[in-house]
């Protein structure tokens, strides 16, 4: 009698157990053996990794490590750059970026922030309109309504609301970095790729630019590209350690923090005795 | 501790010195302008007047007024300004944003700073040979100021260039991150912080354009001619022209009419320059970083 309901519960079990073999449930991006090189010069070589939906996606490692790189030919900016040669395949929701045509269209849907705050020469309100404008929306009512929207979202809001014609660029540099962040938002990006945001940032402003990633985590994926490693702790659920234009390894980040790792010298990094 | 060792006063005494010598320097280089401007202002002062200015010339140009020759140079100023202007910018923004960096636009690069050394008299025969007879504009003022473009373009080019170059690259970069295009970032970040400099090209343009003389001496200037031009067609009397030959070619000319050409000459320059010069403070007041 027992062994006859065991077997129907794992008959139970079966069609999802299966479907999960069959169709594993899709990456957000996902990253097959790239390779990047600068007029012959080697910048990164053979990454491998996959970035799911919802996450916070930490990458870590020393500076000349590849990790800027490695965002710049996920949203093809390499086409800006004639010496940059990228080799190898990025597939984003399933497509693979390095043939996508509309590669203005790909970018549109990638939010980029980058180390320095980039307040463009142009009103605040201009800022975070730009987006919305290059993509052909031109109702007053409704992009108000975005720069209000983002920009409260990027935790900037209170503090511009009354001088949104006064110029993006003289903002403060912490102001100017969640500016950055409201104008990236205002793409509706699907994937945030942060880099190094907080290098210019004051440590109050850096946190609550982390309390926006954790909000944000809910509807988008995001990169975080950081030189902090505390800062991958505190907000990335899985982590790749970069290291001299490699990818040492890709894993949990507690649990890399904790030690478990399969290369000494994540250990090492995480650790601080170089890098 | 903090008293002044021998060496520091040493060092101070050259800076003083340097400071001294360079600012004689300076003013050294603004006497000759003073000098020209006290001149004309004094010599030719005197034959400034309503009729000097709005009056045709009589007497084999040994009287009357120059107003045929003031139509005439902002005729060919206009008529060498739309054609320069467009063109240069335009040449300037695709060299600048669009073109890759081969030997082809080293080339043109190359090209529009020999153009800039040509002397003028040789663009005087190239605006004979090319827009008086090959393409038959005859003598005219659109043979002048094609002439007169062609010659100042390099100007425009270079100056709307740099003034794009001074556009901090990261501006750029953040617009095609959003999936701008190179024309909506163009159009949208760059050219907007580029204005002024690109206004310093036109001024400079301007100034050019309305002092030059033999350029136009072939393709379209008359020497006497006391009738308004009609159309881009006709031919025209000029100011740079007019002086040169009231000063040289005419016998009996008062003294006073040659310093008043110059002076009204040197004051349409001014009055161009300084309208450029105050729109481009109006940009610089908004300038953004």
């Amino acid at each position: 009698m027992v062994e006859a309901l065991r077997e129907i519960a794992i008959d139970a079990d079966m069609p999802s157990r299966l479907a999960q073999v069959t169709e594993p449930a899709q990456a957000k991006l996902e990253v097959r053996n790239l390779s990047i090189a600068y007029g012959g010069t080697p910048a990164l070589v053979g990454v491998n990794l996959e970035i799911q939906e919802n996450e916070i996606f930490g990458i870590i490692g020393p500076a000349n490590s590849g990790k800027t790189s490695f965002l710049k030919a996920l949203n093809r900016m390499d086409m800006f750059n004639s010496d940059m040669q990228v080799s190898g395949e990025v597939f984003f929701n399933g497509r693979n970026v390095r043939q996508w045509r509309n590669v203005y269209a790909l970018r549109s849907r990638i939010g980029v922030v980058f180390p320095l705050p980039v307040g463009l020469p142009m009103t605040v309100y201009d800022n975070v309109a730009l987006a919305p404008r290059l993509s052909g929306i031109t109702n007053k009512a409704e992009l108000n309504e975005i720069v209000e929207r983002c920009l409260s979202r990027a935790a900037l809001w209170d503090e511009v609301k009354d001088r949104l014609n006064s110029l993006g660029s003289l903002l403060s540099g912490g102001q100017q970095q969640r500016l950055t962040i409201a104008r990236a938002l205002s793409q509706e990006p699907d994937l945030l790729m942060l880099d190094e945001f907080s290098i210019a940032v004051d440590p109050v402003t850096t946190m609550r630019i982390e309390d926006v990633l954790k909000e944000l985590r809910k509807e988008m994926t995001i990169i975080l590209v950081t030189n902090l490693t505390q800062q991958a702790r505190r907000l990335a659920d899985r982590t790749a350690f970069f290291l001299s234009g490699s990818c040492v390894e890709v894993g949990d980040t507690e649990a890399l923090f904790t030690g478990q790792v399969e290369d000494t010298r994540t250990a090492d990094y995480i650790a601080g005795r170089f890098g | 501790m903090f008293a002044a060792t021998h060496l520091n006063v040493q060092n101070m005494r050259r800076q003083s010195l340097v400071q001294i010598l360079f600012m004689l320097m300076t003013a050294i280089l603004i006497l000759p302008v003073l000098i020209i401007l006290a001149t004309l202002i004094y010599k030719g002062g005197p034959a400034i007047s309503f009729e000097f200015l709005f009056s045709d010339p009589r007497d084999g140009m040994t009287a009357g007024g120059i107003f045929p020759a003031l139509v005439g140079t902002v005729w060919l100023v206009a008529v060498a300004l739309l054609v320069s202007v467009p063109l240069g910018v335009a040449a300037a923004i695709y060299l600048s944003e669009f073109a890759p960096q081969n030997w082809f636009t080293r080339i043109i690069n190359l090209a529009i700073i020999n153009l800039a050394g040509v002397p003028s008299i040789v663009h005087a025969l190239f605006g004979v040979g090319a827009f008086v007879l090959f393409f038959g504009f005859g003598t005219s003022i659109l043979a002048a100021a094609l002439t007169l473009a062609i010659m100042t373009l390099p100007v425009v080019i270079v100056a709307t260039r740099e003034s794009l170059q001074a556009v901090p690259l990261a501006f750029r970069e953040a617009c095609w991150n959003m999936g701008a295009t190179r024309w909506q970032t163009i159009h949208r970040v760059v050219l907007p912080n580029a204005v002024s400099g690109i206004l310093t090209g036109v001024i400079l343009e301007v100034s050019r354009t309305t002092g030059e003389t033999a350029p136009i001496m072939f393709t379209g200037a008359a020497f006497f001619l006391p009738f308004l031009p009609e159309s881009v067609f006709d031919q025209t009397m000029a100011l740079s022209l007019h002086l040169f030959v009231v000063s040289t070619q005419v016998p009996g000319v008062p003294d006073e009419m040659p310093y008043g050409v110059a002076l009204v000459l040197i004051g349409m320059v001014l009055a161009m320059n300084s309208v450029s010069i105050a729109f481009r403070m109006y940009l610089r007041g908004k300038k953004k970083w």
